[in-house]
């Protein structure tokens, strides 16, 4: 009995073995990635599978040495900056009502929501393209980008904070009420302040998500306002034959985004509980 | 007291008596004396809060979409007005294209293989996380870095792991005798969907176990050890206990599963383009590619509407067979 109580919910050898084999599966390729980054072309057509022998420094020193990989880097960050806060904002106040007012049309306006997780910027990318670039006059800019980026964020960032609103409680709604707060007094001070794990959550994905978008700007932006996706997939068609160059331009490209999630991971992962401690 | 929080978080009739004391709360203030001011009142402040999101959905996402519907009625090439109406034209040619047909095909392999694979497969790594394991921490983060990446960055790196003869995949499987494909496994049209999909999954993988993971930490510890008392086992814990619980977030991962399928493009157009001889087309690359490269703006818009049509038709099924049970008394 002592022994069973020992080893309840602990793994034995099997788990260690089988959790060793999804390490190397998941991070192998992003290893190779980063090793390839150091070698030379000539050492990866030799041994696609060996070491840097000797390890080279020159590929990444002329990945962060090209301007254009900075201009790139700026326009992902700015696009995905006004994305989240864009994102974040029209999306807790959408969700807020859905979640804490009873009023006859609220399930068909979530349903709304729900629905346009089925729009893909494909379905609408031409139309898309003609919008903001002839009638706003917004093409190749930040904002041309975001804007369409923060309504596709939309619909998750609705479907995953109403739940979250929805499960904050009621005592708290109903002592500011009696004290004579207004739904909107409490949305700010309330709503918005408990809530605060779940924002964290999807504005790391709507940022996540801006950060790694590929098809939008694909289509509506050029040149000098290219972001990081589109930058690396150009420089691997252009640059082909440097496959130790792209290794290196792709890691770099990485990076960003691994150190945002690395430094949210905890509120993600406490934000997807959606549950307040209480 | 934290503990019994999560406890009626996932128990949907304690959910029910939360929703039906809210319902109290609106009535009291309603019944103040001035209903029709209150109604009014209540109704701006909805507006106030709905306003900017419907307004941005209504000119980025619903405009686009009925766009490409009228588009789909024309023969045009994105100049000039748009005159030369075709009726269903444009949906004939669509329909009775292969190429598109097949893309067809291939978004419900990926929506399907995506359930019967990556579900199973989260399932059990999120199980197996959740046990008190040495490194458990740094395992949950490993296991979520594919799908922090963009799909152009893993495409990208896929693609060189998958050179055909030069690439460390094929050097790996030739060292140890394994054959490989002539033209390289993205090259093979009956293996480059396969290739796809594998690539798809060590991508997405981490984000149901993620998921899994969060609704599994809901489960109160109390729970384990009462069963444990009892004297089950581990597997029976996670078989009448863990899994039961778990339903929601796994009913919410398939759904999102399931349209995130059927949008597949960013991968397929780094990693093949859609070829070989069309092995791997999606809907979207299609239309795309028509739109986008051939100029046939009508084609691409009746694809878009076909699309459209086809992911809605999925998401009302599941939201009406599947999802109801968790929104029902919503």
């Amino acid at each position: 009995m002592a022994g069973r109580a020992r080893t309840y919910g602990r793994g034995g050898p099997l788990v260690y073995l089988v959790a060793l084999a999804v390490v190397a599966l998941t991070l192998g390729p992003v290893l190779y990635g980063a090793l390839g980054g150091f070698r030379s072309n000539e050492q990866l057509a030799r041994d696609p599978a060996g070491l840097p022998d000797p390890w080279l420094l020159r590929n990444y020193e002329g990945v962060l040495g090209n301007p254009e990989f900075w201009r790139y880097a700026l326009n992902s960050t700015v696009v995905a900056l006004i994305t989240t806060v864009v994102a974040v904002l029209a999306g807790v106040m959408a969700a807020y009502p859905l979640a804490r007012y009873q009023f006859r049309f609220r399930e068909p306006l979530f349903l709304v929501f729900v629905l346009g997780l089925l729009f893909p910027a494909a379905v609408a990318i031409v139309p898309l393209f003609i919008l903001v670039t002839r009638d706003l006059q917004l093409g190749n800019t930040w904002w041309g980008i975001a804007l369409p980026q923060a309504a596709f964020a939309l619909p998750t960032t609705v479907v995953i904070l109403r739940p979250f609103l929805m499960a904050l409680p009621k005592e708290v709604e109903e002592a500011a009420m009696i004290d004579g707060a207004s739904r909107i007094g409490i949305f700010w001070r309330m709503a918005l302040p408990l809530s605060m794990p779940g924002l964290v959550t999807v504005g790391v994905l709507a940022f996540v998500a801006s950060w790694n978008a590929y098809l939008l700007p694909l289509l509506l932006l050029q040149g000098d306002m290219r972001t990081l996706p589109l930058g690396v997939a150009d420089y691997s068609t252009e640059h082909s034959a440097d496959t130790a160059g792209v290794l290196a331009f792709t890691t770099i490209a990485m990076i960003p985004a691994l150190m945002l999630f690395l430094a949210m991971q905890r509120r993600i992962v406490s934000g997807l509980q959606g549950a307040v401690k209480g | 007291m934290t503990s019994q929080g999560a406890v009626t978080a996932a128990d949907p009739g304690a959910a029910v008596t939360r929703r039906a004391d809210a319902r109290r709360v609106t009535g009291r203030s309603g019944g103040t004396g001035r209903p029709g001011r209150d109604r009014t009142r209540k109704r701006l402040e909805i507006l106030f809060f709905v306003a900017p999101a419907l307004a941005l959905m209504a000119l980025f996402v619903v405009y686009p979409v009925f766009s490409a519907a009228r588009m789909s009625f024309y023969r045009w090439k994105g100049f000039g007005p748009m005159v030369d109406f075709v009726g269903l034209q444009n949906y004939v040619r669509v329909l009775a294209d292969d190429v598109f047909t097949d893309a067809v095909v291939h978004n419900f392999i990926i929506v399907f293989a995506s359930i019967l694979v990556q579900l199973p497969l989260g399932l059990a790594l999120a199980l197996l996380l959740n046990r008190r394991i040495r490194g458990r921490g740094l395992l949950r983060t490993i296991i979520f870095v594919p799908y922090v990446l963009a799909e152009v960055i893993a495409g990208v790196v896929w693609f060189q792991l998958l050179q055909p003869r030069s690439g460390l995949l094929e050097t790996m499987l030739t060292s140890v005798g394994f054959p490989v494909p002539e033209q390289g496994f993205l090259g093979t049209p009956d293996l480059a969907l396969v290739t796809v999909f594998v690539v798809l999954t060590w991508k997405y993988l981490g984000l149901a176990v993620l998921l899994f993971l969060a609704g599994l930490q809901g489960v109160p510890d109390e729970l384990h050890e009462a069963a444990q008392l009892d004297g089950a086992s581990w597997w029976q814990v996670q078989r009448r206990i863990a899994v039961p619980l778990l339903a929601p977030t796994i009913r919410t991962w398939v759904f999102l599963s399931m349209i995130g399928s059927l949008q597949l493009f960013d991968m397929v157009w780094i990693l093949t383009g859609g070829g070989p001889a069309n092995a791997t087309t999606t809907m979207a690359t299609y239309l795309v590619s028509q739109g986008t490269q051939r100029s046939n703006f009508g084609i691409a818009g009746a694809a878009s509407v076909v699309l459209f049509l086809i992911g809605f038709a999925m998401a009302v099924a599941y939201q009406f067979l599947v999802l109801r049970r968790d929104t029902k008394d919503a």
